[in-house]
C-alpha cells in the first residue's frame, strides 16, 4: 500500500446523481425516445401509420418476437444468451399443431403438451449451462441445430393445417374503440407486465439481476445459483412454448419453417430495449419497446414504399448503435 | 485479556487440507476469542485464505475440527456457515453492482410484505428494507444520500461500506473480513477501520484477513500468524515490533510461544 500513500486521498463522491441525469441514464429512456421519434417521423411522413388499426397490426407482427424476447430478456439478464429459442419454438408450434390435426390429443392437451415440450428444452439448455459447465452460446448454438433437426423429422417437412379452432383462438380479435385487436397481442403484453412484476418487484427478480453482475457475488450470498439459472431457462422455455402458440394461432398452421431468424431478432429486441448484453442490467418493458421499435420502423418503411432490404439494413444499424450506447455508459460508470 | 478461561467463538484443530501434492494446510490450528479483532497475516502460500475458507464453509478440510461456541460443526458450504451466523466480506466480491443498497443488504434474505401480497404475489416489501438498512448504515455511520441508487455509482469506501453493513447486520457470531482496505485509498481504509472498531464495540468479534501491517497493527487485538500451512504464533501487537512480525511471517525468526521472544530461524 505504498502507493495509495503516496497518492491524495480520493475526493468523496457521495452525491447522488441529479434526477435528471439518473432520468437519462435509465436504460429505458433511449429505446422510449426512439420509439416517439420513430413514431413521430412516421405520423408526418405517411397518412396511414397513425391509426388505431395500424398499432394493432404493428403489435401483432411483433408479438411472436417479443413473446421470444422475454424468455431472451431472462437469459440475457443472466449474462446468458440463447440462439436456439426460435428452433425450440418451431418444435412445440409443429407438436401442438400436429398432435391436434391428427386428432390423437384433445387440442387443450395437444397446446399444454407444446409448451411444455418447449420448456423441456429450456430447461435441458439450463442443464447443460450450469452442471458440465458450457457456455450459453455454444449449448443453445448447438441446441439450435438439435432442435430445428428434430422439427424437420418429426413433421416430414410437411407444413400441418387443418387446426382445430383452440390453437387458433388467439387470432380472432376484439374491439377496442372500434379498433380490433388480437387476444394474442393482449395475452403478448399482459406477459410483458407479469415479467416486469417478477423481476422488479420479487426476490427471484432481485437474484437474476445479482446472477446477472457476478455469479460469485450471488453465490457467496447464498443465492442457490445453479438452481436459479436451470429456473430461469425453463421459465424462458415455457415463454417459448406460449410464443408457439402464438405463432400458430397467426398463421393458422404448424409451419416447420417459421421462426428461423426468430433467435436473433428476439436478441435484437432486448438489445434495442437497453438490456445488457453483460448482464445485470435492463429491464423486460424495456424489450417491448425494443421490439416496437424493430415493428414500427418496419412498418412505417414499408408504408413509405421502402423496400425491405432497407428495413433490415436500418434495424442491423439500429442494433450496432444500441451496443454502443450499452458499452459507453458502462465505461463512464466504471 | 484475562487469563481466565474463555471458549473460543470460533475454534479450529489440526485442519489439513491437500490440493494432490500440494499442502495448503497442514494441521492449522485457530482460535478466535469473543469481542476481539483478530487479525491473520502470512505470506502469499502460507494457506491464509484456505484457513479462512475452511472457517467460513468455503471448502471442506480433509481432516481436523471446527468448533463454534465449543461445538463441533461441519459447514458444508458459506450458506451453511452463514446460517450459524458467520458473516464473511469476500474481496472484490461483495455486492452486486447494478443492485441498489438495500437489494444488495438483503439479497438473498429479502423481505416481503406481509399478508397475501406477500406470501401469494410474493410482493417485496421495498419500504421496510430500505429503512432497515438505512438504520444499519446509520449505526456504522456511514453517510449515504440515497439507498435507492445502484451501488457501482458509489465510491470503493463506500461499496465496502455496504458489504461490512450487511455482514454486521446479519451475523450472529463472527465477521470475516478478506482485505477490507486492499482496493481503497488512505481516507476511504481509515473508514472501514473505524466500521471494524465499531463491530468490535458491538461485541461481534472480527477476523481480519490483511496484507497491510500498518492496519493490522492499528485496529488488531491479536494477530495470528500463518505460515506453511499451520499457525506459527499468536502475538499482542504491543508486544512485537513490526518488522519483527513480518520476520516471523517468512521464517526468518521463530517464535517461542512459551516465552514470546523470537529466536533465529532457520528459514
Amino acid at each position: 500500500m505504498t502507493s495509495a500513500l503516496s497518492t491524495p486521498p480520493a475526493p468523496a463522491r457521495t452525491g447522488a446523481p441529479s434526477a435528471a441525469r439518473r432520468l437519462l441514464t435509465t436504460p429505458t429512456m433511449g429505446p422510449l425516445v426512439a420509439l416517439l421519434l420513430a413514431c413521430a417521423f412516421f405520423s408526418l411522413n405517411t397518412d396511414q401509420f397513425l391509426t388505431g388499426g395500424n398499432f394493432s397490426l404493428v403489435i401483432q407482427q411483433v408479438m411472436v418476437v417479443g413473446t421470444l424476447a422475454i424468455g431472451q430478456t431472462l437469459i440475457i439478464l443472466t449474462a446468458g444468451i440463447d440462439l436456439a429459442n426460435g428452433a425450440i419454438m418451431a418444435f412445440g408450434g409443429i407438436v401442438m399443431a400436429k398432435l391436434a390435426a391428427d386428432g390423437a390429443v384433445p387440442p387443450l392437451l395437444a397446446i399444454a403438451l407444446g409448451i411444455l415440450v418447449c420448456a423441456a428444452f429450456g430447461a435441458l439448455n439450463g442443464l447443460l449451462v450450469t452442471s458440465i459447465p458450457l457456455p450459453p452460446f455454444i449449448v443453445t448454438l448447438g441446441m439450435l441445430n438439435v432442435v430445428f433437426a428434430l422439427t424437420h423429422i418429426y413433421s416430414a417437412d410437411q407444413t400441418v393445417a387443418n387446426l382445430p379452432a383452440p390453437l387458433t383462438a388467439l387470432g380472432e380479435t376484439f374491439a377496442i374503440g372500434g379498433t380490433l385487436v388480437t387476444y394474442g397481442s393482449l395475452l403478448t403484453i399482459l406477459l410483458f407486465l407479469l415479467f416486469a412484476y417478477l423481476l422488479g418487484q420479487t426476490a427471484w427478480g432481485r437474484h437474476v439481476y445479482a446472477l446477472g453482475n457476478s455469479s460469485e457475488v450471488a453465490r457467496l450470498t447464498g443465492i442457490r445459483t445453479r438452481r436459479l439459472t436451470v429456473g430461469v431457462y425453463t421459465t424462458a422455455g415455457l415463454v417459448y412454448g406460449i410464443a408457439a402458440l402464438l405463432l400458430v394461432s397467426r398463421t393458422g398452421v404448424g409451419d416447420p419453417q417459421a421462426g428461423q431468424t426468430d433467435n436473433l431478432d428476439s436478441i435484437t429486441a432486448v438489445v434495442l430495449g437497453g438490456t445488457s448484453l453483460f448482464g445485470g442490467r435492463g429491464l423486460v418493458l424495456g424489450t417491448l419497446l425494443g421490439a416496437l421499435i424493430v415493428g414500427v420502423f418496419r412498418n412505417g418503411l414499408q408504408l413509405m414504399g421502402v423496400s425491405s432490404i432497407y428495413q433490415t439494413l436500418i434495424t442491423g444499424v439500429l442494433v450496432i448503435l444500441a451496443v454502443t450506447v450499452d458499452q459507453l455508459s458502462r465505461r463512464r460508470i466504471r | 485479556m484475562t487469563d481466565a478461561p474463555v471458549t473460543p467463538v470460533l475454534q479450529a484443530r489440526r485442519l489439513v487440507k491437500r490440493y494432490g501434492h500440494v499442502t495448503a494446510l497442514d494441521g492449522a490450528d485457530f482460535d478466535l476469542l469473543p469481542g476481539e479483532v483478530l487479525a491473520v497475516i502470512g505470506d502469499n502460500g502460507a494457506g491464509k485464505s484456505s484457513l479462512i475458507k475452511a472457517l467460513t464453509g468455503a471448502l471442506q478440510p480433509d481432516s481436523g475440527e471446527i468448533l463454534l461456541d465449543g461445538e463441533p460443526v461441519r459447514f458444508r458450504d458459506p450458506l451453511h456457515a452463514r446460517e450459524h451466523g458467520i458473516e464473511t466480506v469476500y474481496q472484490d466480491l461483495a455486492v452486486a453492482a447494478s443492485l441498489d443498497i438495500a437489494s444488495n443488504m438483503f439479497l438473498g434474505r429479502e423481505v416481503r410484505r406481509p399478508g397475501l401480497l406477500g406470501k401469494v404475489f410474493r410482493l417485496l416489501d421495498h419500504k421496510r428494507m430500505r429503512e432497515e438498512s438505512a438504520r444499519h448504515m446509520a449505526e456504522l455511520k456511514i453517510g449515504l444520500r440515497s439507498l435507492t441508487q445502484p451501488v457501482e455509482s458509489l465510491s470503493g469506501g463506500q461499496r465496502q461500506g455496504v458489504a461490512v453493513a450487511r455482514a454486521v447486520a446479519w451475523a450472529r457470531h463472527v465477521v470475516v473480513m478478506d482485505e477490507p482496505t486492499a482496493a481503497l485509498g488512505v481516507k476511504e481504509s481509515g473508514q472501514v477501520l473505524d466500521m471494524i472498531r465499531r463491530v468490535r464495540e458491538r461485541g461481534l468479534p472480527v477476523i481480519l484477513i490483511s496484507h497491510n501491517m500498518p492496519h493490522v497493527f492499528e485496529i488488531a487485538d491479536r494477530i495470528h500468524i500463518q505460515r506453511l500451512g499451520r499457525r506459527v504464533g499468536v502475538i499482542k501487537p504491543g508486544d512485537h515490533e513490526m518488522a519483527e512480525v513480518v520476520a516471523i511471517m517468512t521464517g526468518a525468526l521463530q517464535l517461542d510461544q512459551g516465552t514470546g521472544s523470537t529466536v533465529a530461524g532457520r528459514s
